[in-house]
This record gives C-alpha cells, structure tokens and sequence, in this order.
C-alpha cells in the first residue's frame, strides 16, 4: 500500500548522485579539451550534444525527473518543445530571408 | 475528566499539522502539485532564457566571423573552473535535498553551507572576468575597443552585449540563489523540515539545478565554439 503521509517515493543512492557527478565533470574536461581541436563545423555539433547530455543527465537525476509523476515529465517536455519552435522558427524566418529579392525597405 | 484524558498535541503533530495545507488531501498530495508548480515557473524561466539564447542565434548567423572573434577574449581557464565549480555546487545541492529526505539535519545544514560556498566562488570568479573586460575595454559602449580586428568593432559590440546580459542574468539567478538557500538554512536550523516535509528544499533544488543547467549552455556557446573559426 502506498503511504501517503510519507512523500519520499524514491530516495537516490549516494553511488548513482556520484556516477552522475563525475560523469559530469569528465564532460566538463572533453568538451574544453575538444574546443582546442579544430574540427571546423564539428566543434559546434560536438559541444552542443556535450552540452544536451549534460543539462539531461541534472534533470533526470539532479531535478529528480526519473522518478517523477507523468504529468511532471509531460511539462518538462512541454518546455523543450516551445523553445525549440522559438528557436526553429525564428530561424526558419532569417535563414530563407535572402533566398528571393525583397525591396529594400523591407530589410 | 475529559480535560485529563486530552493530551496536548505534541510538538511533532503540530509540525505534521501546519505542514500539511487544509487544500490537499495528504502530503503527497501536496508533494506533487508543489513539484508541478515549480516546474511550471522553471517553463517560464526557459521562456525568459530562451528569448536570450534566441538572439543569440540569430546574431550568431547574421554575423558569424565578428561572433568567432570574441571567443578569443574569454577566459576558457575561468569559464571552465566556473562551469566545474557550478558541477560540484549542484552535487551538494544533490546530497542536500537527499539528507532531507531522509531527516538527518546536520548533514542537511553542512550540505546547505557547501553549496552556498560554491555559488559564492562562482560569483566571485564571474567578477574577475567582467573586470577583465572592464581593462581590456569590451563592455560594449562608447569607451569599447576592439583593435585588433576593427571592421569588427560594431558587430562584435553585440555579442559581447549579449555575453553580459546572459551571463549578467545568470548571475543574478545565482545571486537570487544565495538568497533561498540562506533561508532554506535558517528553516533548517529552525527545524522547519522533517522527512515528511522537506518540500522547500526539494523546490529550491529544482531552481539551483535549472541555474546550472543555463550554464551548461551558456559555456560552450560563448567560450568554446569560437575557438577556432
């Protein structure tokens, strides 16, 4: 039966906070290491999934999310989702800008 | 005879009592819609980061090679000791929220003191590298100077414009951070928190653990990326 005057559903072991911590740090250390690395184009996409992997494994163990309810998970969710339309489609508009002539006032 | 059968409530029930708010039905309850709450103001926090993060964007694409060219002006040694230091303060955090969960006062305090000293450390570093901007005359403005590469002198105002309004920001999110968690000591040491109600400190958590994960972005977009185009 579930205890409901008890809010600790789940208590994270030390050993899992640890994994993610240093895990964390060894990231920290690759992705300044591999900024000194030209790899043209790469060295954005590198640093950009570093940094995705990151910011996922503090939510998910950090912020707890693995062990939330459906409905937290679903508004986490719901934030990534809007700001990649901000992201998208404010691109979408600047990226094809000169892809056909417009009078110049119109810039 | 009533009034000796009736005991006072004792300390821990009255605690119980004014933990649990007459709306909810039982601690989890209450434990849930506190967790969804502050997911929500964190979704607006997104909002008001990514509006930053989407200027960015476009001024990075509008103006790549001015935006390249301030790379070399950050302090990759500071900004990556920073970037570790805000780590281990979201690890305390961690191991704060933990000890709640699990009641054990002292170690909540000496987790609580931990990351408070972190976040100050991250400050304080923060402060050396505007200074450094401040001596090499790259706070954007009439007394800003950019000699070594001057067809990029207004285009590179801008992104170190938005270096200081994002990292500025972000540090007043840690500032506002040093705030909580100095309350959320002196509730500790009020014994405030018990494993049944820890809630403040789990929330307050959530808010230190977002304030990292800005971060997390905000070093590789404006420290590393530029490195080497």
């Amino acid at each position: 039966m579930k205890d409901a005057t008890h809010i600790t559903h789940h208590v994270t072991p030390v050993r899992t906070y640890l994994i993610v911590f240093l895990t964390l740090l060894v990231l920290t250390v690759t992705t300044t290491k591999v900024a000194e690395i030209d790899l043209g184009e790469w060295n954005f996409v590198v640093a950009f999934l570093i940094a995705i992997t990151k910011a996922s494994l503090v939510v998910l163990f950090f912020m707890h999310v693995r062990y939330s309810t459906s409905l937290t998970k679903l508004f986490v969710c719901a934030g990534l989702f809007w700001m990649a339309i901000l992201i998208s489609i404010t691109l979408c508009d600047y990226i094809s800008r000169d892809w056909q002539y417009l009078p110049q006032w119109i810039h | 005879m009533a009034d000796s059968t009736t005991t006072a409530p004792s300390q821990g029930e009255l605690e119980h009592a004014s933990a649990l708010q007459h709306q909810f039905d039982d601690p989890l309850q209450q434990y849930d819609s506190s967790t969804l709450g502050m997911w929500t103001f964190l979704l607006t926090e997104i909002m008001f980061f990514g509006g930053m993060f989407g200027a960015y964007t476009i001024y990075r694409y509008k103006y790549p090679e001015a935006f390249a060219s301030t790379s070399h002006y950050m302090d990759l040694t500071l900004g990556a000791i920073n970037t570790a230091v805000l780590i281990c303060s979201s690890f305390t955090m961690a191991l704060a929220v933990r000890a709640a969960q699990l009641g054990r006062k002292r170690a909540i305090i000496g987790f609580l003191l931990g990351t408070l000293a972190l976040g100050t450390v991250f400050l304080v570093i923060k402060g050396v590298e505007y200074h450094e901007k401040y001596v090499e005359h790259h706070i954007p403005g009439p007394s800003f100077s950019y000699p070594e590469h001057p067809e990029y002198a207004h285009t590179a105002q801008i992104l170190f414009f938005l270096y200081f309004a994002m990292t500025g920001m972000h540090a007043i999110h840690m500032i506002v951070g040093v705030g909580l968690l100095t309350t959320l000591l002196v509730m500790t040491i009020r014994n405030r928190f018990s494993a049944n109600f820890y809630t403040p400190v789990e929330m307050i958590g959530l808010y230190w653990h977002f304030v990292d994960i800005v971060w997390i972005f905000l070093f590789p977009l404006l420290y590393l990326i530029g490195q080497h185009a």
